[in-house]
């Protein structure tokens, strides 16, 4: 490791400390609607990151995250639900077995998550082995149909889903220290990967694929790499939403998250996973902003009815303004780094001697 | 001329590719041995460029094959062409623009890394020591190249003849035995040419390479190889010296057409 890469580990695990520090002090003085925005921006960092993986620097356009982050999600509700729950909660036909028989105390929650992720990721792997061999939108194409069918079977494979009906009653563990921990810790290892010879490899794809080929890159299993891996971190960041609010149901995880996740990661910068992180929080709070423009107005004698769905409109406005005015995202495909970060601040000290 | 008793280093075999009912290659037979410095001419629409691609692996023959090093690797994947050791460079330029000039190179490296993936994703001191050993290497063939002082431009923003080195260096960086060059020289005026001509003797030498290179111009390999195809039609059509082929009646043929 050379010494700019110690000094940015060093800088990157003062910055997890503050961050600790940040929550335990939010744990504590901020209020509830505040902590919960909060924690839905860093699931969005988690999700939008993963995404950011496979569309933006392998260049492989997914529109699938909705489906694993669904399979994540009923798979942490289901090994996380208590069993008296679990009764209840299936009245309409019993969950089958072997779920039926045993519920994950609290502290295998975060086995739960993995597995929750390894099922996505697994998912992934068998829409990737067909559709990654085949080059152009064949991946888009297939992805969008397996969100489908993914909620399809949601809606109808009621042993297991509990239908449309969904599961209620998840315990709710997620709270700030689990988000904000995974987001970070996702971030850092998606950065590691792309600031790596693999990340190298991957945007190789990205820019050219037959030369990629040429110097020696196996198209296929980097590309299965990048979506398999997007999907476990897709699938851990639906298992942390379903243990935040406590819910699960096919109406959740519609095509809507993916659009959601794709203007984040656009207005970012397709390729910037920094960028992903800024925006994703942006995104969260300015979803709840923007809850005014659906409520109901009244302007003098005039009341307008507060029309739901409004907040996308303002946000597929928002999308077309930044595509011709920042085609590139905020970020372009550059990334924040410390050196960055601390070239800015030299600069300005430089400028006002 | 060079003793020819020894084994060849890259033996093309009946090679031939169809597309549909179009016979691009058609029973195209070339034997290189190492340290050579091949040329491949022939005018537009010869299936020059389409032999390079049988070789890489981006097209599959029909029939024939491509022996490497004694190894017959016909049909293998263009990245396991890559790894036995030929490497090529494109007629119309294909780096990976939005990287710079040391990540171009850098991305050759990757496939004989030793790491897994998750290794730099855990931060392991083990994969910083490898990116830093493939980091100095790439620098030290950035600085042979003399792409030294442009490492962190990015590719496409680079002048059009730094672009074509670039686009070698990043071949040499694969570690190749054969290098395959497709009009290296295309779009360049008769100075850049030379340069280029000289620059790619340099390399042979100082790598210890065996070279093919596609030039449509025949002025410009008569300088530099030692040994010249020519191609027309799909077929090979003459084979020998720069003199043997400027004296070939076929070769006039196919370059000036016939008197009537």
């Amino acid at each position: 490791m050379g010494r700019e890469e110690k000094r940015d580990l060093a800088l990157t695990l003062i910055l997890f400390a503050v961050l600790m520090l940040g929550v335990s002090l939010a744990e504590r003085y901020l209020n509830t609607y505040l902590i919960r925005i909060l924690n839905t921006a860093c699931i969005y960092v988690v999700a939008a990151v993963a995404y950011n993986l496979i569309n933006g620097i392998t260049g492989q356009f997914s529109l699938g995250p909705n489906g694993f982050m669904a399979i994540g999600g009923y798979t942490v509700a289901i090994l996380m639900l208590p069993l008296v729950q679990k009764e209840q909660v299936y009245f309409l036909q019993p969950l089958i077995w072997p779920f039926n028989s045993f519920s994950f105390p609290s502290h295998l929650f975060l086995l739960a998550l993995f597995l929750g992720g390894v099922a996505a990721a697994l998912a992934a792997l068998l829409i990737g082995i067909p559709t990654l061999r085949l080059r152009g939108d064949y991946l888009a194409i297939a992805t969008f149909g397996f969100g489908e069918i993914i909620n399809v079977l949601a809606n109808n494979f009621i042993p297991l889903t509990n239908g449309a009906l969904g599961i209620k009653g998840i315990p709710e563990y997620t709270n700030l220290w689990w988000t904000v921990n995974w987001a970070f810790w996702s971030v850092f290892m998606i950065k590691g990967l792309v600031n790596s010879s693999f990340g190298r490899a991957l945007k190789a794809i990205r820019e050219n694929e037959v030369a990629a080929e040429a110097m020696g890159v196996n198209l296929f299993r980097h590309k299965l790499l990048s979506f398999v891996l997007s999907g476990f971190f897709a699938g851990v960041a639906g298992g942390l939403f379903v243990t935040l609010i406590s819910t699960v149901s096919p109406s959740l995880f519609t095509f809507t998250m993916t659009f959601n996740l794709l203007i984040i990661i656009v207005l970012g910068g397709l390729g910037s996973i920094t960028g992903s992180v800024v925006t994703a929080f942006i995104f969260a709070f300015l979803q709840e902003i923007l809850r005014e423009v659906e409520a109901p107005i009244t302007i003098g004698a005039w009341t307008f009815p507060g029309i739901p769905g409004m907040r996308m409109v303002v946000f597929s406005v928002l999308l077309v303004v930044m595509m011709i005015f920042y085609r590139r995202g905020l970020f372009g495909d550059k990334e924040i780094s410390w050196q960055l970060i601390i070239d800015r601040i030299k600069g300005r000290n430089e400028s006002e001697k | 001329m060079k003793v020819k008793n020894k084994e060849p280093l890259l033996s093309l075999e009946n090679l031939t590719v169809a597309f549909g009912g179009l016979v691009a290659v058609s029973d195209f037979s070339l034997q290189l041995f190492s340290g050579d410095l091949v040329g491949l001419i022939g005018p537009n629409g010869a299936g020059k460029t389409t032999v390079f691609n049988l070789i890489t692996g981006q097209y599959r023959p029909t029939k024939g094959r491509v022996i490497f090093q004694g190894k017959d690797i016909t049909g293998f994947s263009p990245d396991l062409v890559t790894t036995v050791g030929i490497a090529r460079t494109f007629q119309n330029i294909r780096l990976f623009g939005n990287l710079t000039v040391l990540e171009n190179v850098l991305v050759s490296f990757h496939v004989r890394l030793q790491s897994s993936f998750l290794a730099p994703m855990f931060s392991l001191p083990s994969y910083w020591r490898e990116e830093k050993a493939i980091r100095r290497e790439a620098y030290d063939l950035l600085e042979a190249v003399g792409l030294a002082d442009v490492t962190k431009e990015e590719a496409q923003s680079l002048p059009y003849g730094e672009q074509r080195r670039l686009e070698i260096a990043r071949a040499l960086a694969t570690h190749p035995s054969l290098l395959l060059l497709d009009e290296p020289a295309a779009g360049m005026n008769p100075q850049e040419t030379r340069e280029l001509m000289e620059f790619i003797k340099k390399m042979r030498d100082d790598f210890n390479l065996t070279i093919f290179l596609i030039e449509h111009d025949m002025k410009v390999v008569m300088g530099i190889c030692e040994r010249i195809a020519v191609m027309d039609f799909g077929m090979k059509i003459a084979e020998g010296t720069p003199e043997e082929i400027r004296n070939n009646p076929r070769v006039i043929e196919a370059y000036l057409g016939v008197e009537d």
